[in-house]
């Protein structure tokens, strides 16, 4: 009873949460704290917490901790499951029709005109807490994948990884 | 089914698309379009999987759908590439990092919480990414600049301003560069009965 609970609260999430990342949160919050006082609200902040320290969309990673936290690990993947379910059958049928009609003079007008709007919207959300180092960092980083063009996912490791020694070496000054 | 490039379904293969999903969920912290980028770096630009216009309406279409950006993009990429098995395996690989991660963070999370060192590398890791999100704008934009279609760079620019300065909704956005491309390519082809691309 409680998996159709958690199936159905994340299902629900999944369909209703539009224009992905912090947009799924109010899903979230009405579904697990309002709703089935699932989490209080404390615990629901930290699951926010979580999801920023954790990779991954929120919703993921929110049905993954309350799964657990209420039902266990097959409660997380009866949430998980729930959370994409929509996603995979709304996506797919538009896949679908994507794959037949892209050609259509018609709709390569409408694609050309989105497309330039994706990749002005693709640049990064995250510079709110820009200051002078992270911005010569940025730049570094910038630098090095332009003139040596090496897997990103090095440049996040290493990027990572300068981010504990720079706390090192503040604590030593 | 509709016409896939011609890619041998091995085994081999499969594993390739579950694993290719799989790190690149496990490295994109902060959600949303940060696996755009990724995305276009390994199946664009490294195996040549799916065309970089196509990889845009993928984006697009996910952004229009709901749920998270990054599932709807894989689903998108493993439907192009191998039907809805293909997508089975794209979603697999992008959940599962974040299943595990999650799990064990759960069972860690008061110590992970409050841990200066993991926010230390978060932040540095969040720069990082910063940075390859702009490298891959910057590809992407070379390639509407070479469309040589005024329209495409303006839409660029206004959409750009309209988001960032504005707050405009992204859904809102996408719906009016919808209508501007139609009736651009209606336009055209009514007064040169060419084909405009």
């Amino acid at each position: 009873m409680i998996y159709l609970k958690l199936f159905w609260s994340f299902f629900q999430v999944g369909l209703f949460s539009f224009g992905g990342g912090y947009a799924a949160l109010p899903q979230i919050q009405y579904q697990v704290v309002d709703l089935h006082h699932w989490l209080n609200l404390s615990q629901f902040a930290d699951v926010i917490t979580i999801s920023q320290i954790t990779p991954g969309p929120i919703a993921t990673a929110a049905a993954t901790f309350v799964g657990i936290k209420v039902a266990g690990m097959v409660g997380a993947a009866v949430a998980v499951t729930a959370s994409v379910l929509p996603s995979c059958i709304i996506v797919l049928t538009l896949g679908f029709f994507y794959a037949k009609y892209k050609n259509l003079k018609g709709v390569q007008g409408v694609l050309g005109g989105i497309r330039p709007a994706v990749v002005a919207m693709t640049l990064p959300h995250s510079f709110a807490d820009v200051n002078l180092l992270s911005i010569g960092f940025l730049a570094v980083c910038f630098l090095v994948l332009r003139i040596f063009k090496p897997n990103p996912i090095y440049v996040m490791v290493g990027a990572g990884a300068a981010g504990i020694g720079w706390y090192f070496i503040e604590k030593l000054i | 089914m509709p016409e896939v490039i011609r890619i041998k379904k091995t085994p081999k293969f499969y594993l390739n698309l579950f694993l290719s999903t799989f790190t690149i969920s496990a490295f994109t912290f902060g959600g949303g379009y940060v696996i755009v980028p990724l995305m276009n770096k390994k199946f664009v630009e490294k195996l040549k999987w799916v065309e970089e216009k196509e990889m845009l309406d993928f984006v697009a279409i996910a952004q229009a759908s709901p749920g998270p950006i990054a599932v709807n993009t894989s689903i998108l990429v493993g439907y192009r590439l191998a039907g809805v098995f293909g997508a089975f395996i794209a979603v697999l690989g992008t959940v599962l990092p974040i299943f595990v991660i999650v799990s064990v963070v759960f069972l860690l999370y008061a110590q992970f919480r409050s841990n200066p060192i993991v926010n230390a590398a978060m932040l540095g890791m969040r720069i990082g990414i910063a940075a390859v999100l702009i490298d891959v704008v910057i590809t992407m934009t070379k390639s509407i600049i070479k469309e040589k279609s005024v329209l495409s760079v303006a839409i660029m620019i206004i959409a750009f301003i309209a988001a960032y300065f504005f707050k405009v909704s992204i859904l809102l956005i996408l719906a009016v560069c919808a209508v501007i491309g139609g009736c651009d390519t209606l336009y055209k082809s009514r007064h040169k009965g060419g084909a405009p691309n």
